[in-house]
């Protein structure tokens, strides 16, 4: 399993199931708790830090109990940098629990649907997935969480204030939820803009999964207000706007049918061909390949290979996770390129249904 | 001839960079190279190490809030020692440096300076949603007193005094509840 972590492309939160799941691929739900008694971790001794780890050790039996799965614990300074930088990809830590390492800890279990980043901006970030658009279940999981951790231990929180977190902007519910959508349909008719314009309003925020120019067309969108509103109605917010997202993205996929299907096709297959067929692929290359594989299997053009062959191809298609896979520290961009292509050859023909051999 | 970069391996590519008026000639090994169209390519995606982080830029506002030359002068001393909070020894200093809190007790120490600032984030200052159960326990009472207080005089409008009288009921126990909570606390 701690082997696993690092190697493994089939992630089960993003097994291609749920609700929406050709469009919305991830529902993600992270709450931002700290322990009453103890300094933020931006301010706390090691002896503090190494406190508050140990008191949500000491729950995690229980934990367990209510979540019905087992946990590892992954501390940090017994981790390279390089497999850090997997789980960061993972998206299990932000980049920004790797600054440090001093009683750091992922605690994380076999599925790595529930995690809790201990002493990351807060002691305790719980952080639970789902594939589809669902952020009712996630959050069902996420408060028995919590709750298991504040029946043992008083919380940092206010009566106005709510709970009190390291920054201001997560203060309130420490509620971030967030959604990963898949948008080839408006990206490619231009629409894009207008979703992240009119966001803001909604107290909303898009931006691109990979970066802002959105390689593979993969957007988040996440709440951006925590205080003044409970959870539900934040994640209403979020899942109402996201149903809006979905549905225009239908009607731009239609219309590009409509218009172009000849266009989409092509750009279909023949961005299965190389993926088949190429043997170096950069990271943006493979994404965008990939985006026009899914819209394919999503519109029924192509038949022969299974969804979740894209959620897979955008994991194992990581330059930190292939590097990870090589066991190797300084591969060269060259060869991570080579590796990729590899990867991404044996990851089409694994779940093809025509065996046909590729090598 | 060898690689302008890292003078290790050959060159094998020339890139001619032009700013300006400025012309800068560079011969670049392959991996240099690639780095270099890296580099390039990052300017403009979030990949590259953030210019600033909303720290940053929550630093920037609580550096410059309308409030402060109004109110500092009235009825605070000048910042410093003051404004320790006496949990962490934060100052309001290292707030406005960091954009970051220091413990939990700093949000009671720093109030009045944070309140303003909060409703400029989040357009509210009053939280709610989860209680935990524990830390919130009056609190948990006093929203369901609230709740209960609503109920009672819909009872009363539509003159269903039974059900009121229930209510009522249940309000007395909250309520002695409460001052026994108080009381210990």
């Amino acid at each position: 399993m701690l082997q696993n972590i690092f190697t493994d492309n089939n992630i089960t939160w993003m097994d291609g199931k749920g609700t929406d799941s050709d469009i919305v691929l991830l529902s993600r739900i992270r709450l931002a708790r700290n322990f009453k008694d103890l300094p933020f971790p931006n301010r706390a001794s090691t002896e503090q830090l190494a406190d508050a780890r140990s008191r949500l050790l000491s729950v995690l039996d229980k934990i367990s109990a209510t979540t019905k799965t087992n946990y590892i614990c992954l501390d940090m300074d017994k981790l390279t940098d390089l497999q850090k930088r997997v789980l960061v990809e993972k998206h299990l830590i932000s980049g920004n629990f790797t600054k440090h390492s001093d009683s750091r800890s992922l605690i994380v279990n076999a599925d790595s649907d529930i995690s809790i980043m201990v002493n990351e901006d807060d002691h305790l970030r719980i952080q639970c997935m789902k594939s589809g658009l669902d952020l009712s279940d996630p959050m069902m999981t996420a408060f028995d969480t919590d709750n298991c951790i504040e029946e043992e231990y008083d919380i940092a929180f206010d009566d106005n204030m709510g709970y009190l977190t390291a920054c201001p902007t997560n203060l309130g519910t420490g509620l971030r939820a967030s959604v990963l959508l898949h948008l080839p349909g408006l990206a490619a008719t231009n629409q894009i803009a207008k979703i992240i314009n009119i966001s803001p309003q909604l107290g909303l925020a898009v931006r691109g999964f990979y970066g802002s120019n959105a390689p593979g067309n993969l957007f988040q969108i996440a709440n951006q207000l925590s205080l003044g509103f409970n959870e539900k109605e934040l994640t209403e917010n979020l899942s109402r706007a996201v149903q809006e997202i979905v549905s225009h993205e239908r009607e731009a996929r239609r219309a590009l049918l409509a218009y172009a299907e000849d266009k989409v096709c092509d750009q279909a297959w023949r961005a299965l061909g190389i993926l088949k067929y190429a043997r170096s692929l950069s990271e943006r290359e493979l994404l965008s390949l990939v985006s026009n594989v899914r819209i394919g299997i999503d519109e029924k053009i192509i038949t022969s290979i299974d969804v979740d062959v894209f959620n897979k191809l955008i994991i194992a298609g990581r330059t930190n996770y292939l590097t990870n896979l090589q066991e190797k520290e300084n591969m060269s961009q060259r060869e991570i390129d080579k590796k990729r292509a590899d990867i991404a050859r044996e990851i089409i023909s694994d779940s093809s249904s025509d065996k046909e051999v590729i090598s | 001839m060898l690689c302008d970069n890292c003078k290790k391996n050959d060159a094998c590519m020339h890139i001619t960079q032009i700013n300006g008026n400025n012309k800068i000639d560079r011969y670049l090994c392959e991996e240099c190279a690639a780095k270099y169209g890296d580099f390039i390519m990052q300017e403009h995606s979030e990949n590259q190490p953030e210019i600033f982080s909303v720290n940053d830029f929550l630093s920037g506002i609580f550096n410059n809030s309308p409030n402060d030359q109004q109110t500092t002068p009235a009825n605070a001393p000048p910042a410093g020692e003051e404004y320790a909070c006496p949990s962490c020894g934060m100052t309001y200093m290292d707030f406005t440096r960091s954009g970051k809190i220091g413990c939990g007790t700093c949000y009671n120490t720093f109030r009045n300076r944070l309140e303003p600032l909060l409703r400029r984030i989040h357009g509210s200052s009053k939280h709610t949603g989860k209680i935990p159960h524990r830390a919130g326990k009056t609190l948990n009472i006093q929203q369901e007193l609230a709740l209960l207080r609503k109920q009672i005089e819909t009872y009363v409008d539509s003159e269903e005094y039974e059900k009121a009288a229930q209510v009522r009921d249940c309000i007395r126990r909250l309520e002695k509840e409460l001052n026994l909570n108080e009381g210990r606390s």
